[in-house]
């Protein structure tokens, strides 16, 4: 009996001492939805965005890095057992990504259990630092409460009291709904009702007559990618806009309005933390980008898969290891960051990372020089602002302290 | 009020059922033909639509070509693509089993959106609706825009048309005996193997059509196909494989089932077809107007 304890404590002793380059490779794992309605948000683009900060960092010593990409189209379970396999069998050591938030939340748990580390750029809901909190996850890019308190905020303050939802029936659009929600209840707006859709659907007509019926000074779009697409073509078909009624697109990307055309998506409000011709640096690396990416310009999630890399490859290379995961990400926590994208910025405790939003107005096309020129800046909301205050977290991390 | 939904509201929402039923009907009705006389179940289908689709915006962006000359030149380029296929593909499995053709047909699938997804990405892109058709006319009960009406219509003449000509016709009666037995058919000098490329052309042919009218409601994307053929082969199955007024009529019933779901239980709009095939495959398994074995 004695010498079986012996003889698994020294087999699990090299697993806990090694404080070192696990196999001297340091192996990135770009997991998203690669061939569906998510695919132009993060897809490809993310993976060439991992592959541009790779290069970009530079050499860590006695190591290398590798980047893997996967599909997990938009399914947990999918989602998971790919990521198993990366975790135990192919030596990955940080997952990052990952739209869809009903995926974002397996992989937090899993990340977890494996103690590797999770970086969500794709993911909004905002309870992957709040309830769901855990040590091995930094939500980087944006999520569900900074969007209520961008866009939402802004369509309440300029007189849209009433709201009727078209609602994502699954994580991220229930979170995006009751965070929007709460901010609509804040201003002494009132929520007149909601429907929620199955992700991906093609006709949004009838639901768009039921927020006709309610008769909400705005219809808000809990939705992402294709389904918000849709959702605005058919409102522009069936006169929605023309009746008097606004809508609010919640989470819109750049690809979206790529897809819809100014036409249709003019005078659109949206927020974003990242654009690429925001400045000098954005649009410097966004060229790069383009001339690897067939002419497409990054969208906010790839973006963040960028700047999340670089900063993970910094706390690595501070620590000299890879083989911690929660280690890592305390590191990253304890480092500033800084990047040509998002600026100068923090992660806090709970793993949220900490940067402005920036509300943009849709040009018309009048006002649009060529492709991709497509924002107007209404303003900048300070990163403390924009996002969820910690005491508000309920995330386990915080209320220990 | 019924259960709490203003009835005017119910008309509302019965029509954009319709409309959906038109792409459904359509689509199905293609389905059914290619099955009853090659016996494929072609998976290609969907993809074929999305070509008809994108052909349909090349004309516009390439060429300058708009939509009415679309309607007509889309489906023939891909109908007869379609030719080429059956020629060169689909005839080398005849007699075999029909489980090849799902194959080959499912593999011609994923190939053509693996290719457009590659170079158009997945959100799509926009194709402008046709001055003539735009605007809408204000019910009482909804705001009905034009080109929604002009899909019903072109749906219905179509189907109806296809369906008098398989019944009514010479030509039609031909490939109705060809279906029962082609050896006895060609017995009689009448050139099955072409009949069958025509039949094949024709049926992916109104697939393309399909396509382009949708093209100005909906994204032109790579997916467009894939997203709507696994509801149009719960329709053809609900309706009878291989039965041609079965599938119209299932395809214009199911699209306002759909609808009334979205109404009274949304959560369930994008399930509520394959319950219905569940229910119709354990109560009649060859269909509501399939020939029973």
């Amino acid at each position: 009996m004695n010498a079986r304890i012996a003889l698994l404590l020294a087999l699990a002793l090299p697993l806990a001492a090694r404080a070192e380059i696990t196999g001297k490779v340091i192996r990135i794992g770009v997991l998203n939805d690669q061939s569906g309605l998510y695919a132009d948000i993060a897809g490809q683009g993310s993976v060439v965005a991992a592959k541009m900060a790779v290069e970009d960092f530079g050499k860590i010593p006695d190591a290398t890095v590798e980047v893997v990409f996967g599909d997990h189209q938009n399914k947990p379970d999918v989602g998971s057992n790919l990521a198993r396999q990366w975790y135990d069998v192919d030596g990955v050591d940080m997952i990052i990504d990952v739209p869809t938030s009903s995926v974002a939340l397996a992989i937090s748990q899993l990340t977890k259990e494996k103690n590797k580390v999770f970086i969500g750029s794709g993911p909004g809901t905002s309870d992957l630092t709040g309830k769901s909190c855990s040590p091995n996850t930094v939500h980087w890019t944006y999520d569900t409460y900074a969007l209520a308190h961008t866009t939402g905020l802004a369509e309440v303050q300029s007189g849209g009291k009433t709201w009727f939802f078209l609602t994502a029936d699954y994580a991220f659009g229930a979170a995006l709904e009751r965070d929007t929600s709460a901010v609509v209840k804040a201003a002494g707006g009132e929520v007149l009702g909601s429907v929620k859709h199955p992700l991906n659907t093609t006709d949004f007509s009838s639901f768009l007559l039921q927020a006709q019926a309610s008769k909400a000074q705005v219809i808000g779009l809990a939705n992402a990618g294709g389904d918000t697409i849709n959702a605005i073509k058919a409102a522009a078909e069936f006169g929605i806009v023309k009746g008097g009624q606004k809508l609010a697109g919640l989470l819109v990307f750049i690809s979206d309005i790529h897809a819809l055309g100014l036409q249709t998506a003019q005078g659109l409000l949206l927020s974003e933390s990242f654009y690429w011709d925001k400045d000098q640096k954005t649009r410097a690396w966004s060229k790069r980008f383009a001339d690897k990416s067939g002419g497409k310009m990054p969208t906010m999630v790839q973006a963040g898969v960028y700047a999340g890399v670089l900063h993970y490859l910094k706390a690595v290379k501070a620590l000299k290891s890879d083989a911690d995961g929660k280690a890592v990400v305390e590191e990253m926590k304890k480092l500033p960051t800084d990047d040509p994208l998002f600026g100068k910025g923090t992660i806090r405790a709970d793993g949220r990372k900490i940067h402005p939003m920036y509300l943009y107005e849709v040009k018309k096309p009048s006002e649009s020089k060529g492709p991709w020129d497509y924002y107007k800046l209404i303003k900048e909301v300070p990163g403390d602002q924009a996002f969820r205050p910690l005491d508000q977290d309920n995330c386990s991390l915080v209320s220990k302290k | 009020m019924i259960l709490a939904v203003p009835v005017q509201a119910l008309f509302g929402q019965l029509l954009i059922g319709l409309i959906n039923g038109s792409f459904y009907a359509l689509l199905s009705l293609g389905l059914a033909i290619i099955f009853g006389l090659l016996n494929v179940v072609n998976f290609a289908h969907g993809a074929l639509y999305m070509l008809g689709a994108f052909v349909a915006w090349f004309l516009l962006e390439k060429a300058g070509i708009g939509y009415w000359p679309a309607l007509l030149l889309a489906p023939l380029a891909v109908g007869l693509l379609g030719a080429a296929i059956e020629r060169t593909l689909l005839r080398r499995l005849t007699g075999l089993d029909p489980l090849y053709g799902l194959l080959l047909t499912y593999g011609l699938a994923l190939i053509l959106q693996g290719v457009f997804l590659n170079f158009f990405g997945s959100s799509g892109l926009p194709y402008e609706m046709p001055t003539q058709l735009q605007g809408g006319q204000a019910l009482p009960f909804m705001f009905l825009p034009n080109y929604r009406m002009w899909v019903i219509g072109v749906s219905l003449i179509i189907c109806l048309g296809t369906w008098a000509v398989t019944e009514g016709t010479r030509l039609g009666s031909r490939l109705r005996a060809a279906t029962e037995n082609a050896p006895l058919v060609s017995a009689f000098g009448i050139n099955v193997p072409r009949m069958i490329t025509v039949t094949y052309a024709l049926g992916v042919g109104l697939a393309a059509l399909a396509g382009v009218l949708a093209a100005p409601i909906y994204r032109v994307g790579p997916l467009m196909g894939a997203d709507l053929i696994i509801v149009v082969f719960a329709v053809v199955v609900i309706g009878g494989m291989g039965s041609i007024l079965g599938s119209i009529i299932t395809g214009f019933v199911l699209g306002i089932l759909e609808g009334l779901t979205k109404v009274f239980y949304p959560e369930a709009s994008n399930t509520v077809i394959f319950v219905v095939m569940a229910i119709v495959l354990l109560v009649r398994p060859a269909g509501l107007f399939g020939k029973q074995a």
